[in-house]
């Protein structure tokens, strides 16, 4: 008697393993991961293996083919280009705009300014202060004033070239600290945000006591992928805009704002993203695009030039911070003192989240039981800061851990010891007196990382030399150091912010589609998302669709190491829902107890495995769909103490650099990183290790070569000439260690999101490396060429 | 401030000419195009070929790798015009195979595997257009494709569909290819076409670099997301599948 339909024969023998492309682990060699506690999933799932398993990116054969379709690679029939006039001063009252001249050059289809936006002038991720096009005043250098459509990208430049911008120039505010005392350069003032943190007892002093200033310059994400879209106007007024971004929805608010249309007349799509790093959760061209399209009736494609990129989004915040840290004489930490300023430029983007994890992770992952921090985000006429991989918690790390370092001198300490002494757990409170919680395996990755061997000498190969081929330095001049450092930074959104993420499953038959707007930006969701689709249903036909913003609510956005966490529970709890109900109708049909009965390989099976009834027989052409809305534990704002439980959970890193220095010349040639992480849960091994490489190289480049140099406000560098990234020949060995596996209780699969952190202990552990090479403060980062050579020249002869 | 609206669409810069390519064993004719238009604009803009990514314009990146005449070239740095009769190989003629003899002349050594046109994977209408273009091109034999504006791919959304036919649509791919998705290369996948070419240029004229030899000849492309360590294992897979030893 068997109760299967004899519609769909049930193969005697399922698959073992899902046809799921997997590449072989060859991920760890020389590493380990450790695992401990219990996996933090339900019993449904770990059906397929497949979390955990090296799964291959499933847009990766197109990718390789070229046939992926970047935002910058879309057409339309009739389309138009688009093109932006920007200031070219920092700072400026505009007396006139004159566009006759352009409007009257053959194929330039419209001209527009601010006096053509019908709706919102200004727009911004926090606060509204950023115009879409500046009106009587320019506030940084590369403020979009007009926007032009031409029928071919050279007339566009054309005819931006002939409009005349008569300006007043003014003496532009470029120093954050004089911003906190000169004449606002905004209605809303110069200071974006000031937190008071202040906790246990602030006048405990230590037996010993280190002080040091210290700053990071201005970073770019210098994604690959340049900002573009292409925007389709419709004749009811509507406008569907493809775009490359990190946050459909919170765009498409921003854009339907400032053309003055409902929400839903202003549908996005997710382009092809080419990176982000933060660099795409503000809006930039956006509104724009959608502007030129509803006005000429045309599609308008636009795609920026790689200067254009540099100046038209946000930078990571250069920072000034003094740091005060007490210590008993056996090492344990007293206090930490800090004052904070954070150069959030013209306009305010996130400035207010950056500065706030600044400051509550200012005195890093140690348990120092007083600290006053004082942290500023300032309004200059600078170009405008906000989000970028690390957000606020790369800047406090090359500071406390140089103060690590500094305070291991002072007491004549081992620097890992000293650490290792500090290190926080997870019933310690922070300095924003929230205890921890979740998992915490400081100590773990500490040891981990320090126990990386060191590698072979440098083999005097000239590629192998700091300066490499120029044959600059001298073999003999050569000096290796060592170095470490631990950071540590909050996951997901923080202070009472209402984060969510939205998907749907559907399962006809054997084959699942999954709707929801996470971005992809190249981190690898969709690759997550199947083999959770997988994991929970059984089945390998799978489609994943980020729909536009009337189709699907809001994933959130691809930033904050949220997406794993966010968007993946989102998916999971769907697929979970689908489940069940498809269990249940299995059940009725069978006669037994859904409990009885799981998903595998396209069948509903006895609990020993024994295929019952196929998906196909059950839902094909009567599919069953779910759709959930995820959100996480929620969080508290920071009261005026700097006080409160702001975060959801923290994840922790540590790495060992080492580096070859010529100290004459001050060439360095950063050789091996070798790192640990704290990750909660291997998802896919070889996505993490992408991670952990692609943001410890980000590190290394902000440590020894990246910086956007502003000259009176104005960006010297905007281009790969001059704005120099890690190379093939820049990169040093990336060793990872340990992948520290203690599941998040709070996470679903217990996965904690690992994009950010190895780009936070990255950077100080290779200046920490060329100080012991070097014997000089470096006290700054980027390490430039002259900071060594004239440093060692002068402490030379003294 | 609109412009009027009677202008036409085909309005151009000043200085136009004419020019002739033969891509990926194809021959194209451009009759009016701007004589400023790099190759890299023309491929992507006016013949449907946008593999080759353009991401600093300034032969910084490596992102628009071709090969013209067999020589590796930023395509972003050739004006189209000058690259008028040479024979140039694109990411999207990489895969082509000598098995099809349509396919069989103008090939860059090395590239001995994989197939030209590609069946739709994934991708709808993008591969389902480029298919299209590809019945009507045919081969060296086949007719001249006059090109002032070539349909190129329309909307997408990153969906991708089941991975049943992955090992099959592998098959049908460059070495080089196959490797940069196995080994975990790919991220947002903006430099990895230009990568592809760059490897693939190295492999045919050296077989087996060394690791420093890996790491001089791409270090003319950028990435921003990987740290390279994926890509130099790629590199190290390739090698294996084109000597047969992987």
């Amino acid at each position: 008697m068997s109760p299967m339909s004899s519609a769909s024969p049930v193969p005697p023998v399922l698959p073992m393993s899902p046809p799921m492309p997997v590449a072989p682990d060859t991920t760890r060699e020389g590493g380990r991961r450790e695992s401990s506690g219990s996996n933090g999933s339900n019993g449904m799932i770990g059906t397929s293996g497949l979390i955990g398993s090296s799964v291959i990116r499933p847009d990766a054969v197109d990718k390789a083919r070229g046939d992926f379709a970047f935002s910058s690679d879309l057409w339309a029939e009739g389309m138009l280009w688009g093109k932006v006039l920007r200031s070219p001063h920092p700072s400026a009252r505009i007396l006139s705009i004159d566009t006759a001249r352009a409007q009257q050059m053959p194929g330039v289809m419209a001209v527009l300014t601010w006096a053509d936006l019908p709706g919102d002038q200004v727009f911004g991720l926090d606060a509204k202060d950023q115009p879409v096009f500046a009106h009587d005043v320019v506030r940084y250098a590369g403020e979009p004033i007009a926007a032009v459509a031409a029928t071919h990208p050279e007339l566009a430049r054309q005819a931006v070239d002939a409009i005349v911008v008569d300006f007043e120039p003014a003496i532009p505010l470029v120093d954050p600290d004089e911003a906190l005392s000169a004449p606002a350069t905004h209605e809303a003032g110069n200071v974006f945000r000031h937190i008071t943190l202040r906790h246990g007892d602030i006048k405990a002093e230590g037996d010993v006591v280190v002080e040091g200033t210290y700053e990071v310059g201005m970073q770019d994400q210098a994604f690959m992928g340049p900002e573009s879209g292409l925007a389709i106007p419709s004749s009811d007024g509507s406008v569907d805009l493809y775009i490359s971004t990190q946050w459909l929805h919170v765009d498409r608010d921003q854009v339907a704002a400032c053309l003055g249309l409902p929400p839903e007349l202003v549908r996005l799509h997710l382009a092809g993203v080419g990176g982000a790093f933060g660099a795409r959760e503000d809006i930039t061209i956006q509104v724009q695009l959608c502007l030129l399209a509803l006005r000429t009736r045309r599609p308008v494609k636009m795609v920026f030039s790689r200067a254009e990129s540099f100046l038209g989004h946000v930078h990571r915040h250069p920072a000034r911070m003094w740091y005060r840290h007490h210590a008993r004489r056996d090492g344990t930490l007293v206090k930490v003192e800090a004052r904070i300023v954070l150069d959030g430029g013209a306009y305010m983007s996130s400035s207010a989240a950056v500065i706030a994890n600044a400051t509550c992770f200012a005195a890093g992952p140690y348990r120092v039981p007083s600290a006053a921090v004082d942290g500023f985000a300032v309004r200059t006429n600078n170009p405008p800061c906000g989000a970028m991989r690390g957000f606020g918690a790369v800047q406090v790390c090359f500071a406390y851990e140089s103060q690590m370092d500094r305070l291991a001198d002072a007491l004549q300490m081992d620097p890992i010891e000293l650490r290792l002494k500090n290190a926080i757990c997870s019933t310690d409170r922070l300095i924003t007196g929230q205890v921890v919680g979740g998992t915490a395996p400081v100590a773990e990755v500490i040891r981990a990382a320090a126990e990386a061997p060191l590698p072979e000498p440098a083999s005097g190969d000239l590629l192998e030399l700091p300066g490499g081929a120029g044959r600059c330095a001298e073999y003999d001049k050569v000096v290796r150091g060592t170095g470490f450092a631990v950071g540590f930074k909050n996951l997901l959104y923080s202070e009472g912010f209402d984060d969510f993420s939205t998907a749907r499953c559907r399962l006809d038959g054997d084959m699942a589609t999954i709707t929801c707007a996470a971005a992809e930006v190249g981190q690898g969701f969709v690759t997550l998302a199947r083999q959770v689709v997988t994991e929970t249903l059984g089945v390998t036909k799978v489609r994943i669709s980020s729909g536009d913003t009337n189709e699907i609510g809001s994933a959130g956005s691809t930033s904050a190491s949220r997406q794993s966490w966010m968007s993946g529970g989102a998916v999971l709890e769907a697929c979970k829902a689908v489940a069940d109900r498809v269990l249940s109708m299995a059940a009725d049909t069978l006669q037994v107890r859904p409990e009885t009965l799981r998903l595998s390989v396209g069948y509903v099976v006895s609990g020993d495995g024994i295929p019952l009834i196929s998906l196909n027989d059950l839902t094909r052409g009567k599919p069953v769909e779910e759709s959930v809305v995820f959100h996480h534990k929620p969080t508290d704002p920071l009261d005026s103490d700097g006080q409160g439980n702001a975060h959801v959970s923290f994840a922790f890193v540590a790495h060992k650099a080492v580096v070859d220095v010529d100290v004459e010349l001050g060439l360095v040639r950063v050789v091996q990183l070798s790192t640990a992480q704290d990750v909660g849960k291997v998802l896919n091994p070889l996505q993490l290790l992408g991670q952990i490489e692609g943001g410890t190289l980000q590190g290394v480049g902000l440590a020894v070569m990246e910086e956007l140099l502003v000259a009176d406000g104005i960006v010297q560098n905007p281009s790969f000439t001059d704005y120099l990234i890690p190379t093939t020949l820049d990169a040093p060995d990336i060793v990872v260690t340990r992948l520290v596996e203690e599941p998040d209780p709070l996470a679903p699969f217990g996965a904690k999101g690992a994009g950010e952190m190895p780009a936070i202990s990255s950077t100080p552990a290779v200046v920490s490396a060329i100080r012991n090479a070097t014997g000089l403060a470096l006290s700054r980062v980027p390490v430039r060429p002259q900071d060594i050579a004239f440093g060692y020249a002068k402490s030379d002869s003294a | 401030m609109d412009a009027s609206a009677n202008k036409v669409n085909t309005v151009l810069p000043e200085s136009t000419v004419r020019v002739d390519l033969r891509i990926n064993g194809r021959n194209y004719v451009l009759p009016d195009i701007w004589i400023g238009e790099n190759l890299l604009y023309v491929l992507r803009e006016r013949l449907g070929l946008p593999g080759s990514k353009n991401a600093c314009e300034q032969g910084e990146c490596g992102s628009c790798s071709v090969l013209v005449d067999g020589m590796l070239v930023c395509a972003c740095l050739v004006l189209a015009a000058d690259a008028s009769g040479c024979e140039i190989t694109t990411v999207e003629g990489l895969g082509r195979t000598l098995a099809d003899p349509a396919d069989s002349s103008g090939q860059e050594e090395g590239q001995t595997q994989g197939q030209g046109q590609t069946q739709g994977q994934g991708q709808g209408q993008t591969q389902e257009e480029r298919q299209g273009q590809g019945q009507g091109e045919q081969d060296l034999a086949g007719p001249t494709i006059i090109a002032s504006s070539m349909p190129m791919p329309q909307l997408q959304d990153i969906s991708v569909t089941d991975g049943m036919s992955f090992e099959g649509a592998l098959s049908r791919m460059h070495p080089v290819q196959q490797a940069f998705v196995n080994t975990g290369a790919i991220q947002c996948g903006f430099c990895t076409p230009g990568l592809v070419v760059a490897v693939a240029d190295l492999l045919s004229h050296n077989p087996h670099p060394s690791a420093l030899q890996v790491r001089e000849a791409i270090s003319g492309n950028l990435c921003r997301c990987t740290g390279y360590g994926r890509i130099f294992a790629a590199v190290r897979r390739a090698e294996e599948l084109l000597a047969g030893t992987a």
